[in-house]
C-alpha cells in the first residue's frame, strides 16, 4: 500500500488533521511523517508504478536512490516542522503543512512530467495557505503575488511537458536538457521555483510574511523540489554553473543591508540554492553528490535558523534587527541553538554545511571553473558574515532592546524541534558517512583533510575578523527601519506605476475624444431644435395665403419663361 | 528595566574584549599554521601564503562597503509599498495595518 503511493500517509494525515482536535490531532500530525518515513524505508530502488492514459505511459511512483534521499529528507523536515508547530491551535495551518509536505514527497517520486505538474501546483496552493494563515493585510497581498507566480511556474511546466510529449512521444521525467522540445519552458518553470536571479522575487517577498511556523515549512520544500527536478532533468547544463554562481553572490549584498531577519534568511536561502545549482550545472558525480547533500543539509540548518527566528518572533512579536538585541539574556537556549544553525550554514568543520558545500567548491576547481570557484569562496565568506554572524548578533546580542525585559524561552515543543535539528547538524557534520551513504554516487570523497579544514577555518576566522573590525570602527551599516528594492519592485511598483502613467498619458486624448463626441451630439441636438423646435423654420404652420402667393409666383415665372 | 540586578555575560566590557582578543589569537595561529602545514593546491593562487585568510577578510570588507553603497540606490522607507498599494486603489491598507503578532 505504502509503496504504491509514498505520499499517502502525509495526505491522509492532512485529512485527519482537518477533522480532529487537541491531543488527537497532535498525535495524527506526528504519526503521519513517521509512518511516511517508514514507507520510504520499505521502498525498493528500481520499482515503478505505471498505467496508461490517452496513449501515454504515466509513472506516478518511480523509486531510485535520488528520490529515496529526498523522500527521507522531506519526512524528516515535516516531522521537525510539526513538532515545532505543536503549540499552534490553527487547523488550517496543520492541514496545509501536511498536505504541502505530501505534495513535496509526491513530486520527488513522480516518474512523469504530468504527475510532476499535478504535485507542482499542489505545492503552490498548499504553501500559499501558510502565507495567508498569518492573516494580516501584508501577508494577504504577498500571498496573492506568491500564488500567481507559483501557479505561473506550473503553467510553464505544463506547456513544456505538452511540447515534450508531442515531439518525443513520452512523458517520462528523466534527463531533459535544454535542446529537447519544450526544454526551455520546463527549465524556466524549474528556474522560478529554484529562485533564479530576477525570478526570485516571490521568495524574499512572501516567506518573511508567513506565520512563524509556516516559514519553517516553506523554507524546506518548494525550493528543494525544484533543486531535485533540476538535478533530474538538467544535470550537466553548463548555463546552470553561471546562474548558480550569480545566485550565491548577489543575495548576500541584500542580506547585509536587510532589516527583517527572516528576510535575511530568505536571501541566504537563495545563496545556498546557488551552491546546489552550481553543483548540478557541473554535473560530475562529486558535484551532483555535493548538490544533493547540500540540499539535505540546507533543509535542516536553514530550518533551524528559521525556527530560532520564529521563536524570537513568537516571543517578542518583532523581527526587525533594528528593534531586537540582547535576547541572549532571556533566551539562552534559543541563542545556542541558533548559533549551531549559524555554524552549520557557515560550513564550520564538524557542522553539516562543511561536508556538503566543500564537495561543490572542490568540484568547481577540479572541473576548471576558477572564476566560479572564486565567486563561491566569496559567497562562503559572505554567508558566514550575514547568516552566521549577523543573524545571531542582531537578534541575541548587539544592543539591549526593549524586548529583553519581557522575553522568555519559547514553548518546549519549539525547543525540542530546534534541538532535533541541531543534533542532526552536528551529527551529519561530525559523521558525514551517515549522509554520504544515502547519496546517489559513491565517490570516496572525504571532507576532513588538513587542506580543507585549515583553508575553511582561515576563511571563516578572517571573515569574523572583518566583521569585528568594521563593527568596532563603526563602518558597519547600522540596521535601519527600511525596505530594499529588489526584483519584486518590478511588479509591485514599476508595472502598476507604468500602467497608471500610461493611463494618465492617454487620459487627455480620451477626454478630447469623448468631448468631441459629446459636442457633436450637442450640436446635432441644437440643429434639430433650431429647425424643428418650437420656433424652428420647419416646425411652423404655413398659412394657405402664402402658399397661393408662391404658386402664383411660380406660375407667373413659368409663363414668363414660356414667352421668352 | 534596571530593577533586574542580574549581571549577564556581556554586560561586562572585559568579556567583550576577551572575545575579540580570542578571535585575534585564533587568526594569528591559523595563518601561522600555513607555514607549518602543507595544504594541497588545486589552483596556483591557493598556494600563496595566507591566501584564504586574505581572501576572506577582503571579501567581507568589500561586501559590506559595496552593500553600504547599494543602500543609496535601493533603500526606501519601511512603508514604501503600503503607501503605493493605497495609491493604486488596491484598498486602503495604510490605515488598518496590523503588526503581525503571532
Amino acid at each position: 500500500m505504502l509503496d504504491a503511493w509514498p505520499a499517502l500517509p502525509l495526505f491522509l494525515g492532512a485529512l485527519l488533521a482537518a477533522v480532529t482536535r487537541g491531543q488527537l490531532r497532535a498525535t495524527v500530525m506526528i504519526a503521519a511523517p513517521l509512518l511516511g518515513a517508514y514507507g520510504v524505508f520499505q521502498l525498493e530502488p528500481g520499482t515503478t508504478t505505471q498505467f496508461e492514459l490517452l496513449g501515454y505511459a504515466l509513472t506516478p511512483v518511480r523509486v531510485d536512490s535520488l528520490s529515496i534521499l529526498f523522500g527521507y529528507l522531506f519526512h524528516l523536515a515535516a516531522l521537525i516542522g510539526v513538532v515545532y508547530a505543536l503549540h499552534v491551535k490553527d487547523p488550517l495551518q496543520d492541514v496545509a503543512a501536511l498536505a504541502y509536505a505530501g505534495s513535496a514527497v509526491g513530486a520527488v517520486f513522480a516518474g512523469d512530467l504530468l504527475t510532476l505538474f499535478v504535485y507542482w501546483e499542489l505545492l503552490a496552493v498548499t504553501s500559499a495557505i501558510l502565507v495567508f494563515a498569518r492573516r494580516t493585510e501584508l501577508a494577504l497581498s504577498a500571498g496573492m503575488r506568491y500564488l500567481v507566480i507559483q501557479v505561473g511556474s506550473g503553467v510553464l511546466l505544463l506547456a513544456g511537458a505538452i511540447l515534450y510529449a508531442v515531439n518525443t512521444g513520452s512523458l517520462a521525467f528523466d534527463h531533459i536538457g535544454l535542446d529537447a522540445p519544450g526544454g526551455w519552458l520546463i527549465f524556466l518553470a524549474f528556474g522560478i521555483k529554484s529562485a533564479f536571479p530576477m525570478l526570485h522575487g516571490w521568495l524574499t517577498d512572501a516567506y518573511p510574511e508567513a506565520t512563524p511556523t509556516g516559514t519553517v515549512f516553506l523554507s524546506a520544500f518548494t525550493t528543494k523540489v525544484a533543486i531535485y527536478s533540476l538535478a533530474r532533468g538538467f544535470a550537466g547544463t553548463e548555463l546552470l554553473v553561471y546562474i548558480g554562481a550569480l545566485m550565491t553572490c548577489f543575495p548576500i549584498f541584500y542580506a547585509v543591508i536587510e532589516n527583517d531577519l527572516r528576510r535575511v534568511l530568505a536571501y541566504s536561502l537563495i545563496n545556498q540554492l546557488g551552491f546546489m545549482v552550481v553543483g548540478i550545472g557541473i554535473g560530475t558525480e562529486l558535484a551532483l553528490n555535493g548538490a544533493v547533500a547540500h540540499a539535505f543539509n540546507d533543509v535542516i540548518f536553514k530550518g533551524l535558523l528559521m525556527m530560532s527566528m520564529g521563536a524570537v518572533l513568537h516571543v517578542t512579536g518583532e523581527m526587525r534587527g533594528s528593534e531586537l538585541g540582547g535576547l541572549y539574556k532571556k533566551m539562552p537556549r534559543t541563542t545556542i541553538l541558533c548559533m549551531v544553525g549559524a555554524a552549520s550554514i557557515s560550513a564550520f568543520p564538524l557542522f553539516s554545511g562543511f561536508v556538503s558545500k566543500s564537495m561543490v567548491v572542490s568540484a568547481a576547481i577540479q572541473e576548471g571553473h576558477p572564476i566560479v570557484w572564486l565567486m563561491l569562496l566569496f559567497a562562503s565568506a559572505g554567508v558566514f558574515h550575514h547568516a552566521g554572524i549577523k543573524i545571531p548578533f542582531f537578534a541575541f546580542f548587539a544592543h539591549e532592546s526593549k524586548h529583553v525585559a519581557n522575553a522568555h524561552e519559547p514553548p518546549t515543543n519549539m525547543l525540542i524541534a530546534m534541538t532535533m535539528a541541531a543534533v542532526l547538524c552536528i551529527g551529519v557534520g561530525s559523521f558525514p558517512g551517515l549522509l554520504y551513504g544515502l547519496l546517489p554516487y559513491d565517490t570516496g570523497y572525504s571532507p576532513y583533510d588538513v587542506s580543507h579544514v585549515l583553508a575553511q577555518l582561515q576563511l571563516l576566522a578572517f571573515s569574523a575578523l572583518a566583521f569585528t573590525w568594521l563593527k568596532l570602527a563603526h563602518i558597519y551599516p547600522p540596521e535601519l527601519k527600511s525596505v530594499n528594492l529588489d526584483a519584486e519592485w518590478l511588479y509591485r511598483r514599476v508595472l502598476p506605476e507604468a500602467v497608471r502613467r500610461l493611463l494618465a498619458k492617454l487620459a487627455p486624448f480620451d477626454r478630447a475624444l469623448r468631448q468631441l463626441g459629446k459636442s457633436m451630439v450637442q450640436r446635432a441636438l441644437l440643429g434639430l431644435a433650431r429647425h424643428h423646435g418650437e420656433y424652428g423654420v420647419l416646425a411652423q404652420t404655413w398659412p394657405t395665403g402664402s402658399m397661393v402667393t408662391w404658386v402664383a409666383a411660380l406660375l407667373g415665372l413659368s409663363l414668363l419663361l414660356y414667352y421668352l | 528595566m534596571s530593577a533586574d540586578e542580574k549581571k549577564y555575560l556581556f554586560d561586562n566590557p572585559r568579556n567583550v574584549r576577551r572575545v575579540v582578543r580570542g578571535l585575534l589569537i585564533a587568526c594569528v595561529v591559523l595563518v601561522g599554521l600555513d607555514l607549518v602545514l602543507h595544504r594541497h593546491v588545486a589552483h596556483p593562487w591557493e598556494g600563496v601564503f595566507g591566501f584564504y585568510a586574505f581572501y576572506g577578510f577582503v571579501a567581507c570588507v568589500l561586501l559590506v562597503l559595496l552593500a553600504k553603497e547599494m543602500r543609496k540606490v535601493v533603500m526606501r522607507d519601511e512603508d514604501y509599498y503600503q503607501r503605493n498599494d493605497g495609491q493604486d486603489g488596491a484598498g486602503d491598507r495604510a490605515g488598518q495595518e496590523e503588526d503581525g503578532h503571532a
